[in-house]
């Protein structure tokens, strides 16, 4: 029995453990009057880590610039960063220890699932949320409490559809992923959006996720003459649509949402400048924007950094704008800090607020949807420039 | 010095739980006495812990630690009937658990207009609410049961790792009807790949705790009854087993549908703590998850897998703070323990608080003896032959063990 764990020493460990749990879990509630704690949640390690720590750089750097800034009425934001690994039983835990922690808002979650599961915990304690990037319809269906930086799947559709409208195009044929949430979303709220305003849609081509050919759909929507191609997907696969488009001897413009973002000057270039020459995509954000609070943002990242923000980095930088100038307002009233007035008035000054974000300015209308201007991008020899600025009707 | 043991008039050792007091005669504690301090116990952690629950002593967050701890508890005494008491390896538990999750979450949310109830209400412990969440889970529970009898009939034809690959590909089929099942039906039942949401947070700590330990008491009757002697011979020997006249088909279906049960009443508890139920959250690492807190606490140990389920639920939380390294030092203590503890925490031992106590009222303490009688007692409970018998006994207490969680 000698080289064996007795049941004793075993005892002794697990009281070990169970010890410093127990430590861990006492340790006082936050409660220096000269901060405001503000939770910060989102998949740092795990599948979607990549989505989760852009979010987190943008929150971080504009909590950075806040503080800087002197902060909310002198107090500074102190945020408590927790990983939930992209898991909706992490980011329940997660958002029990935050709560623990006396935070009065916490910005996230990143992605769709633990947002919503974080969205029906939350109402119950009226706590102000703030996702940058959660895309789903549910995520602000549950409570007024829930805010969105990002704007949704559908929104894109109709942005798109308006926008084909003011170029006056007549005819559209549209190809999309058939698998994909995304690209339904985008396809289906374009589609009934161009149908409205007369537009006549005259093919829907769908192709199954990790397709490369796309021949054969390409061929029968060019064969009906349109006037433009909507193709609301990721990067990897309009690159090869729109290839493979010119190839067939196709000239007309392509349309596509903001997954197109990268197609191009990333980490390698998807199609060629000459086939992309002329096509639209819309997107929040574009690092090539002459705006000046986005060649700030761009500075101040890249210098942070050492690499160029992404779209996820700059929605996180706006949400966690959205949160602080709420608190800013809010600070003013003098309301007893984490009490349930002072998170109902951090909720009304965001739900009231307008914020000049570098994804556009942001205002929320009743809802926790965002309306916000869109960028419509074109490309022009191999460079991505503004093309057009869709406002909020 | 060779130790003392009773005999009798033949000259064989009497097998007893300890060893007798100086006068030889041993006081025993009576069979209600027993269960009545065990039940005092459970009602105490169970009823005391919701006290401090209640008055805030016992935070938020370490509440939902504690519901989590529940449902693992349950997922992994379920696993261990089939993988410590039957002896086989079924690899797909996860299965079990979305399928009770599932119709639980889905019948509670339908039903509850029906009981006139809205999603605040469910937390709030009025009558119909706790009527409609007993009924939601008994739900979940026999639609995970039905499963584990259509799965479990052909799949224990089989074993080893052959009955491991079988469960393992229904608990994918499982998890991809999950997906699939809404555009096949045409209305919205799951929510497909993107899960299933609005589910009222009707889990809490206190039907949570009674749950878990119902399920353990439930567990100990029956591998104290001929039944779960039958399951623990077949385990042992399943040819001499058939041979002796045990119908080994009838009762692996019946360890095998017990477990599913527990497993699709787990489910349901978590459905109602987390509130979103997403088909990509129980797959295959999900169950091999549940075996790994199975091993480490012994197969064989309910009072192991109650250990085992809490330290490793506990665990990647009380590591939080070093962050990137807590999945790391969770490794770790996983390989230490099978490099010095190949067969698990606790091996096959279970926790016994009457033998404790029995010991006591006998003053007959380990520094009383120059040997450990504790070794003694885990060998003897080892042995094949008596330790359905020995088992039965020791196991009266692991109900109250859980609790200590």
């Amino acid at each position: 029995m000698a080289h064996k764990l007795t049941r004793r020493r075993f005892l002794e460990v697990a009281g070990t453990i169970a010890g410093s749990f127990a430590l861990a879990g006492c340790s006082p509630k936050n409660q220096d009057p000269n901060s405001i704690y503000v939770g910060v949640m989102g998949p740092y390690t795990g599948d979607v880590a990549q989505y989760g720590l852009a979010v987190r750089s943008g929150i971080l750097l504009y909590l950075k610039e806040f503080n800087k800034n002197s902060g909310a009425g002198g107090r500074q934001i102190v945020s408590i960063v927790e990983d939930e690994k992209g898991d909706s039983t992490e980011a329940i835990l997660v958002y029990n220890k935050l709560l623990d922690e006396n935070v009065c808002a916490i910005l996230g979650d990143v992605t769709s699932t633990p947002t919503i599961a974080l969205a029906q915990k939350s109402v119950l304690d009226n706590i102000p949320c703030v996702t940058a990037s959660a895309t789903a319809e549910d995520v602000v269906a549950h409570g007024n409490n829930m805010f969105r930086a990002t704007v949704t799947d559908p929104f894109q559709g109709v942005v798109l559809a308006e926008f084909a409208k003011k170029q006056g195009y007549q005819r559209v044929g549209t190809i999309f992923n058939s698998g994909g949430d995304y690209e339904i979303g985008v396809n289906n709220a374009f589609v009934q959006r161009a149908r409205e305003l007369g537009i006549e849609v005259v093919s829907q081509q769908g192709y199954p996720t990790g397709a490369v050919d796309f021949n054969a759909q390409l061929t029968s929507i060019i064969g009906l003459d349109p006037d433009a191609i909507l193709a609301p997907n990721y990067y990897q696969d309009n690159g090869k649509i729109v290839t493979q488009a010119r190839q067939l001897g196709c000239k007309k413009p392509f349309m596509g949402a903001d997954g197109w973002a990268g197609i191009i000057g990333g980490e390698q270039d998807y199609a060629s400048a000459a086939d992309l020459e002329g096509c639209f995509y819309c997107s929040a954000f574009v690092a090539s924007n002459p705006d000046e609070k986005v060649q700030h943002f761009v500075k101040a990242y890249t210098e942070e950094y050492g690499e160029a923000p992404t779209n996820f980095c700059s929605l996180g930088y706006d949400a966690a704008m959205i949160l602080c100038s709420a608190l800013k307002t809010v600070e003013k009233r003098g309301y007893t800090y984490n009490s349930n007035e002072y998170r109902q008035a951090i909720i009304d000054a965001i739900a009231s607020g307008v914020v000049e974000g570098v994804t556009g300015t942001l205002s929320y209308q009743g809802t926790g949807d965002p309306v916000k201007s869109t960028l419509i991008i074109t490309f022009k020899d191999g460079k991505e420039s503004i093309y057009d600025t869709i406002n909020p009707s | 010095m060779t130790k003392m043991y009773p005999r009798d008039n033949n000259h064989n050792p009497v097998i007893v739980t300890g060893f007798g007091g100086k006068d030889g005669h041993r006081r025993e504690l009576t069979m209600p006495a027993r269960y009545a301090i065990n039940a005092i116990l459970v009602a105490l952690f169970v009823f005391g812990g919701n006290f401090l629950v209640g008055e805030g002593l016992i935070s938020r967050y370490q509440t939902v630690v504690f519901e989590q701890i529940g449902v693992y508890v349950l997922m992994t005494v379920s696993l261990n009937i089939v993988t410590g008491y039957l002896g086989q390896l079924p690899l797909g538990h996860a299965g079990f658990m979305s399928i009770g999750g599932y119709a639980c979450a889905i019948f509670i949310i339908r039903m509850m207009p029906l009981f006139g109830l809205d999603a605040q209400s469910m937390a709030s412990g009025s009558t119909p609410a706790v009527i409609l969440f007993v009924v939601g889970l008994l739900f979940g529970g026999i639609c995970a049961a039905l499963m584990g009898v259509v799965i479990g009939i052909p799949a224990l034809r089989l074993r080893g790792d052959y009955l491991a690959i079988i469960t393992l590909g229904f608990a994918e089929i499982i998890r991809v009807v999950l997906v699939n099942i809404d555009s096949a039906l045409g209305f919205k039942l799951t929510g497909g790949a993107s899960g299933l949401t609005g589910i009222p947070a009707y889990t809490g700590y206190l039907n949570t705790a009674i749950v878990a330990s119902l399920a353990i008491f439930a567990i100990h009757t029956l591998m104290k009854s001929r039944h779960g002697r039958a399951i623990l011979a077949i385990r042992d020997n399943e040819i001499a087993a058939e041979a002796s006249g045990v119908n080994t088909t009838y009762y692996k279906t019946l360890a095998f549908v017990f477990s599913a049960f527990l497993a699709g009443i787990a489910g349901g508890l978590y459905a109602g703590c987390i509130g979103v139920m997403a088909p990509a959250k129980f797959g295959f690492m999900k169950s091999v998850e549940i075996l790994v807190m199975v091993v480490l606490g012994g197969m064989g140990s309910m009072f192991g897998s109650v250990v085992s389920a809490t330290v490793l639920t506990v665990l990647p939380e009380a590591l939080r703070a070093f962050a990137d390294y807590r999945m790391v030092a969770y490794a770790i203590v996983l390989i230490l323990v099978m490099i010095f503890r190949p067969e698990g925490l606790f091996g096959s031992y279970d926790f016994s608080l009457s033998r404790i106590i029995k010991r006591v009222m006998n003053r007959d303490f380990p520094w009383n003896n120059d040997d450990s009688d504790e070794q003694t007692d885990v060998q003897v409970n080892a042995k094949a032959g008596v330790q359905a018998n020995e088992q039965a006994d020791t196991q009266v207490e692991a109900t109250t063990d859980s609790k200590e969680a």
